[in-house]
């Protein structure tokens, strides 16, 4: 979405889109981020389960985790790691290495989620973020299919049925407070703001990184001629997207959405044909 | 630290870090464990400083550090000396600091013989006591003694060292005897070079398993942040400190430090990172049996009737500890207020006295003899925090009434039906007297009062919510359990009682609880004169009972009727020391010994690293932080020969606690375990000492008994039953034993359940499967936990073999939402004699695959150990 | 986590990993459909209601009044069962008007409901009116209209399953309306060959006989489309038995009423064939799509490889 597009919908009342930028190369894991947003939120705890991925036992962002901190000890072969064997301890540091990176919605400018919800429930905001309203969604789950991250899923606890996923804490933006896992974060990992100065200290952030040594950093989400036409929420990244649990070059199911209407009126032409033709002439 | 430098805390503050060009964490996972104060390490790391990590596991601080350099779990004194011997050897110490500022040009005595000499002793070992007569250490022509520390009882364990300053019996603030040219042979420097000569590089890769070149590039990055430009710091936490060998492995820190000038430096210290909320506070007024508020020595039975006998014994002639009467003195006024006259000795007879070792482990150990008959835990979980848990369980059940303060029913409260030993079958529910009261804490958000944190500083808190239903704060526990004491003795005659009946307890109270005020304790804490109006400062305090004071070196936090500890000025209104935000002792310093940050002459060392200095033109000491030097003493000031207390310190000796002005090297006295660290194996080790004939610390205090078996050690008949390390740790989603996380569902869920992390080598060797369980096995206790095998531990080459560490957090107990085995039940009781301190950073172990037995069968697999060679055969048929 | 090369997760060997892999521990990358076995029950009445209509529609221009009265009673009926199913899959079930708040073309579920709700309006409406011969004209609008919807009830699931981001539903977006429709047909013919005798089902025959042979055709043409990787799911686990179920049903159908479909016993072997056939096939997608949801590399490898290729261009 565009700045525009946001004053279409909100006139005056529209406001500067904000978002994150996480930047993974300084997340230390503690995953406050995890606990201040349940906190705020009052989502629910959803099971007491060891998963044995090093220390994530999250593993995935759903209705009932907004934020997951995903954990990725490295070496360069499984089983050994070089640097630290005290026969090879001249092998460079690099060689092993454990990366941590906060997870979170990624607020597209192109969403899936919003595009596909048949009840309306799941809206843009004056801030340009996502939000579902919880006192629309039905539960009908098709927003789950409709987002290429993964993010949203049906919470089945609870006696719930509804649709959940981070909201920005859309409720501390109209409160003129930051959200609450960036108001948590203790090295500045997580860092809330309008989305182009954050996109511009993220530029200047890699480039100091690349100076440093660290090659393979790059900004995720971060053009606006992506997939999904660049994410609220978008995230320094030191490896592939991949190694993350992220999509390497996600795509909003919506953008073939006239084709698909097509192949589908095709589809539905031929069937009317070909039942015609099965029913010949008048007898 | 408090023997190295003269007080016993951090002497530098966590913002400090980001001015610092080099930074070694050791024995810490600041990253995990103090989250929100590690954004400076990472601010220095974005300025261009090189973190490096030590430690036995590569952990989240590992991986946000530059470089992680892998150790053995135990053997921090050899890695530390080495670094001192790679400093002597390649010149890199900042020499005019040492000179000027350290005690290394002292001479010792005549007769000293260091542990090269006496194969692991220093001279003056008393076999038959098992202790050290320390004055074969002392300086050159003086008889040196520690101020707020040690007293030579002949041995009786119990003694005070390490918590505060140090004296010496000289006159004129200097030492007599010394060498500035550091070549004599009897002089510090010279005897710490000999002391470290066989640390070498590659001494250490054999000791810690730290390969050469990892532990040469940390060396070389360290003697590089250090001289006039550059600072480097130091942090640690109870990864060095949980040992028998703890209290000299924070004085090798500071022999480092000091070598390299990086103390009262900006970007330079020793950063102790505590390990709860108010630790610091909880030594400061302290909860521990042997000393007074302020690191006043409690007095002896044996040494100290009347006042007078106290302060001879204890204040030091030079330096700040040369005020003891003062402290103390106010202090009594502060308890006993108009009770306590010249007349009476200022009721000095009225404080109880100990008569040898009461610490918490000494009077568990009483308890399981029936010498206790009721316990008071207050934000303690024994029955899961303390080493050899079972000890502990077994110690509350023999005791007549237990009374436990908590938010639940921790681990404490319900052993006696929920604990291992009634599955096991050891304990019976119905056999145990022990009346139990619990009573529900209120929680921090429900009380007032102030915390003090890792870097000294008092931090005021307000109360946001009333406690609800029974919950009550500590102070109001502890305020009108002593009223109701107070009333039910009113009426008696007995002079035992005196000391209640006279005691100040006229705090006003408030509210539908009766509340006491926190804040007018904190007046109190604080002190006053005559006219009851607050003190400004501790140098206010005076010897003839005209001040109360509660606790001297928090003199000043209630500074002109204010509540100091409550000041909230942003940082960004203010310079970088925020002198404004809180309040921090010593007389809010946010940087202790600040004074070494400018040349003896009294100028900056250098531009860059400016924090203190004379200006010639306004007579101070001036710069952003509070000098922490008296304002007025300029840097040519010389004592004159009867000078006294402060006054006997030379304007160029910053550190103005210590009787000689200068930061130890070499610890003459104050220390029980030998005037410099040296290395010996944990009590428990599956190998031997490479570097001398006397494996482990002779110090160390043992309690052989049948509830406190050992491993067999070192070659020892059975040692082999116990190859590995277990070394115990914490993890960011939980606290300590648990009691306040694993009682949380959003905690729980993230770290659910307890495991043990080991190398896929060991995974290989012992069949551990990832994911799956396995038992941990040691003389005391079997537990179980789910395997993670990880590269992140790795193994190491140790003295010519390989050894394994299995790491195990020991948040878990049977309480809780999240439950599990409790790791502390596997260590033993076994402590550093200065501070007993457990021993449960590293000892020997067995692990092998799958759950540990139930029932009866759970200690008779214990009693299976250590395991013959027939036996381990009998059992694969 | 069958690759055993791939490290992480319970079960497998480590908590690390190597440089280079390609998922985090094996883990999903895209939600799973949440939905239940109602759905594709859904899309399998809805698409016999449509194909129904359809035919009903086309039996009726070309004189066939029985067949095209029958078939809008079984459309009528299937029609009824479609809500109750879709209801039933809802997360929050009494709010399902919701689905009546807005109308989004970028939304085929948000279409589809207004298809069906007027496809069922229409449908019942004229069913009641031709049960009391009541209104004969404004019945004969009613049907076409309820003919009209028919084509799109039958295929907007076809749209609507390729509307995510499920590779083996999205990447398969042209065949999906197609072999929803022929599915819908083979399903709506082979209830005509049932409920009719052969001398008055011959367009149902006819239709059943072509749909048959052009669900399994367009099935294979999908398949070989998708390649090996994101067309897997149609070959394995649950998906791969519903595909090859519905292949041999759809098969033996259209042969049986292609040799011996004017014997009435024997046309209502052929479409019960045609008919589980049509379910198997429904039961096919929708597993499919759960199985290519749980495997990241399905979502990975080919935005990989496309990112790639955008690179170097």
């Amino acid at each position: 979405m565009t700045p525009a597009d946001a004053h279409d919908t909100y006139g005056t009342r529209a406001r500067e889109r904000v978002g994150f930028f996480t930047d993974t190369s300084i997340c230390i894991g503690c995953k406050a981020c995890e606990v201040a947003c349940k906190e705020w939120n009052l989502v629910p705890e959803d099971g007491l389960a060891f998963t044995g991925f090093s220390y994530d036992n999250t593993v995935e962002l759903s209705a009932n985790s907004w934020r997951h901190v995903a954990f990725i000890e490295q070496s360069a072969e499984v089983g050994l790691a070089p640097n630290m064997a005290p026969e090879r301890g001249d092998v460079p540091q690099a060689d092993f290495r454990w990366l941590m990176e906060s997870d979170v919605c990624k607020h597209c400018t192109h969403a899936g989620c919003l595009d596909v919800c048949p009840t309306g429930a799941i809206l843009r905001t004056e801030f340009g973020t996502v939000v579902i309203q919880d006192d629309v969604c039905n539960g009908c789950g098709y927003c789950v299919t409709g987002c290429p991250f993964g993010v949203i899923s049906i919470r089945e606890i609870a006696h719930d049925g509804g649709a959940h996923k981070c909201t920005l804490c859309y409720d501390r933006l109209r409160g003129d407070l930051e959200p609450a896992c960036a108001k948590a974060c203790p090295t500045g990992s997580i860092q809330f703001g309008p989305l182009d100065e954050l996109r511009a200290r993220a530029r200047g952030r890699v480039a100091d990184l690349r100076d440093a040594g660290h090659t393979n950093a790059r900004l995720y989400l971060a053009s606006d001629d992506d997939g999904v036409g660049g994410a609220g929420a978008f995230f320094l990244l030191l490896d592939e997207p991949e190694v993350y649990g992220l999509p390497p070059d996600p795509v909003v199911p919506t953008r073939h959405l006239r084709s698909m209407w097509a192949w589908a009126a095709a589809a539905a032409a031929a069937l009317a044909a070909a039942s015609r033709i099965a029913a010949g002439g008048r007898r | 630290m408090g023997t190295s430098f003269g007080r016993g805390g951090a002497t530098d503050f966590q913002q400090d870090l980001a001015e610092s060009d080099c930074i070694l964490i050791m024995g810490s996972n600041m990253a995990e464990n103090h989250p929100v104060g590690f954004q400076w390490v990472m601010e220095a790391k974005a300025r261009g400083a090189t973190v490096f990590h030590a430690d036995p596991r590569f952990t989240r601080t590992s991986a946000m550090a530059d470089r992680y350099v892998p150790l053995r779990a135990g053997s921090d004194i050899a890695f530390l000396g080495g670094i001192v011997h790679y400093i002597l050897e390649h010149e890199r110490w900042f020499d005019e600091y040492v000179k000027a500022y350290t005690n290394a040009p002292v001479l010792i005595k005549d007769g000293y013989a260091d542990t090269e000499d006496l194969d692991g002793f220093f001279c003056g070992w008393d076999a038959e006591k098992g202790a050290y007569d320390s004055t074969a250490w002392e300086y050159a022509g003086t008889s040196m003694k520690s101020a707020a520390g040690q007293r030579s009882q002949g041995g009786v364990r119990g003694n005070q060292a390490g918590h505060g300053g140090a004296a010496g019996d000289f006159a004129s603030g200097d030492a007599p005897e010394l060498d500035e040219t550091l070549q004599d042979p009897r002089c510090v420097f010279q005897l710490l070079r000999k002391h470290y000569q066989r640390y070498t590089p590659e001494m250490v890769e054999q000791v810690c398993g730290t390969p050469k070149a990892d532990f040469e590039r940390l060396c070389e990055a360290l003697c590089d942040a250090s001289g006039r430009e550059r600072t480097g710091a130091f942090v640690y936490a109870v990864g060095l400190t949980q040992h028998t060998t703890g209290v000299q492995t924070i004085r090798t820190a500071a022999i480092m430090q000091l070598l390299l000038g990086n103390i009262g430096r900006p970007g330079g210290g020793i950063m102790a990172m505590r390990g709860h909320a108010s630790i610091q506070g909880s030594t400061d007024i302290p909860t521990l049996y042997d000393i007074l508020p302020g690191y006043l020595p409690m007095p002896h039975a044996a040494a100290h009737d009347v006042l007078a006998d106290y302060v001879e014994t204890n204040a030091a002639p030079n330096g700040f500890w040369g005020n003891m009467d003062r402290y103390i003195v106010s202090l009594l006024k502060a308890y006993w207020g108009e009770h306590a006259t010249a007349e009476n000795d200022y009721a000095f007879g009225y404080l109880p006295r100990i008569t040898g070792d009461h610490s918490v482990y000494q009077t568990m150990l009483d308890a399981l003899d029936g010498k206790v008959r009721g316990y008071f835990i207050l934000g303690e979980n024994p029955a899961v925090g303390s080493a050899n848990g079972k000890l502990h369980r077994r110690a509350m059940a023999n005791l007549e009434w237990l009374v436990v303060r908590d938010f639940s029913l921790i681990e404490s409260a319900t052993f006696w039906k929920d604990g291992p030993e009634v599955e096991t079958g050891e304990m019976a529910p119905d056999a145990i007297a022990t009346e139990v009261f619990f009573l529900p804490a209120a929680a921090h958000t429900e009380k007032e009062g102030t915390f003090t944190n890792t870097q000294r500083m008092l931090q005021w808190r307000d109360k946001a919510v009333e406690p609800t239903g029974d919950q009550r704060s500590e102070l109001w526990f502890a305020y009108h359990l002593g009223r109701r004491i107070r009333d039910k003795l009113a009426a008696s005659t007995e002079a035992r009682d005196e000391p209640i009946q006279r005691l100040t307890w006229d705090y006003p109270t408030s509210g539908p609880l009766d509340e006491p005020d926190a804040a007018a304790v904190l007046r109190e804490i604080n002190g006053w004169n005559a006219q009851h109006d607050p003190l400004a400062s501790f140098t206010d305090l005076a010897a003839d009972g005209s001040t109360a004071c509660g606790c001297w070196i928090y003199c000043g936090v209630y500074k002109d009727g204010v509540n100091q500890a409550a000041r909230r000025k942003p940082h960004w209104e203010q310079n970088r020391f925020a002198l404004e935000w809180a309040w921090a002792w010593p007389a809010n310093r946010r940087l202790l010994y600040n004074r070494a940050s400018a040349d003896p002459e009294g100028h900056p060392w250098s531009e860059r690293k400016k924090l203190t200095w004379w200006d010639d033109a306004q007579g101070k000491w001036v710069g952003d932080d509070v000098p922490d030097f008296e304002l007025t003493k300029p840097p040519s000031y010389r004592p004159a020969p009867d000078a006294r207390a402060q006054d006997a310190i030379a304007g160029d000796k910053p550190f103005v606690m210590q009787a000689d002005g200068r930061g130890w090297i070499f610890a003459p006295a104050g220390i029980i375990d030998g005037p410099l660290p040296t290395h010996y194996e944990p009590h428990e080790s599956p190998v031997r000492n490479p570097l001398y004939g006397q494996a482990t610390n002779p110090t160390r205090q043992q309690y052989q008994r049948p509830e406190n078996p050992y491993n067999p050690s070192r070659g020892a008949p059975g040692a082999s039953s116990y190859p590995y390390v277990v070394t115990s740790y914490r993890l960011t989603e939980h606290h300590t034993a648990g009691a306040m996380t694993r009682t949380l569902p959003y905690l729980s869920e993230l770290q659910p359940e307890l495991f043990c992390e080991v190398s896929p080598a060991l995974a290989a060797e012992r069949r551990l499967r990832h994911g799956e369980w396995a038992t941990i096995i040691t003389a005391r206790a079997a537990i179980e936990a789910r395997v993670m095998v990880t590269d992140r531990i790795a193994p190491l080459q140790v003295d010519g073999r390989t050894s394994h560490v299995v790491a195990l957090p020991y948040h878990w107990g049977y309480e809780g939402l999240s439950k599990g085995d409790a790791v502390n039940d596997l260590f033993a009781l076994a402590l550093d004699a200065n501070v007993h301190i457990q021993e449960v950073k590293a000892a020997s172990c067995d692990i092998r695959p799958g759950r540990r037995p139930r029932g009866a069968a759970r200690p008779a697999l214990v009693d299976s150990y250590p395991r013959t060679e027939a036996r381990e055969g009998r059992e694969a048929q | 986590m069958s690759d055993p090369s791939r490290s992480g997760g319970t079960g497998a060997n480590t908590a690390s990993s190597a440089r280079g892999a390609d998922s985090y521990y094996a883990q999903p990358i895209i939600k799973a459909p949440h939905w239940k076995a109602y759905i594709p029950g859904y899309f399998f009445f809805g698409g016999l209601a449509g194909g129904a209509t359809t035919l009903a529609g086309s039996a009726r221009r070309s004189g066939h009044d029985a067949l095209a009265h029958r078939l809008q009673l079984v459309a009528t009926g299937a029609l009824a069962v479609s809500p109750i199913l879709l209801i039933k899959d809802l997360g929050r079930p009494r709010r399902f008007v919701n689905m009546l708040r807005v109308a989004k073309p970028t939304s085929p579920m948000s279409m589809g409901t207004w298809i069906l709700s007027a496809a069922s309006a229409s449908t019942g409406s004229a069913a009641a009116l031709s049960a009391t011969s009541r209104l004969p004209r404004v019945r004969s609008v009613l049907e076409a209209a309820s003919a009209a919807l028919g084509p799109p009830l039958a295929t907007y699931t076809g749209a609507l399953v390729a509307q995510s981001v499920v590779p083996a539903w999205h990447d398969a977006r042209r065949e999906l309306p197609l072999l929803f429709a022929a599915s819908s047909a083979a399903s709506a013919s082979g209830v005509g060959v049932i409920v009719c005798a052969p001398s008055e089902a011959g367009p149902a025959r006819r239709l059943g006989i072509a749909a048959g042979i052009a669900e399994v055709a367009v099935a294979a043409v999908m398949n070989r489309r998708l390649g090996p990787l994101v067309g897997q799911p149609y070959r394995e686990g649950r998906a791969g038995s519903y595909a090859r179920a519905a292949r041999v049903s759809a098969l033996a159908g259209s042969a049986t009423l292609a040799i011996g479909g004017r014997r009435r016993v024997v046309a209502a072997a052929g479409g019960a064939l045609l008919l589980a056939g049509s379910w198997c096939e429904r039961f096919a997608v929708f597993h499919a799509g759960r199985q290519s949801a749980q495997d990241p590399r399905a979502t990975s490898l080919p935005q990989r490889e496309r990112a790639t290729s955008r690179a170097q261009t």
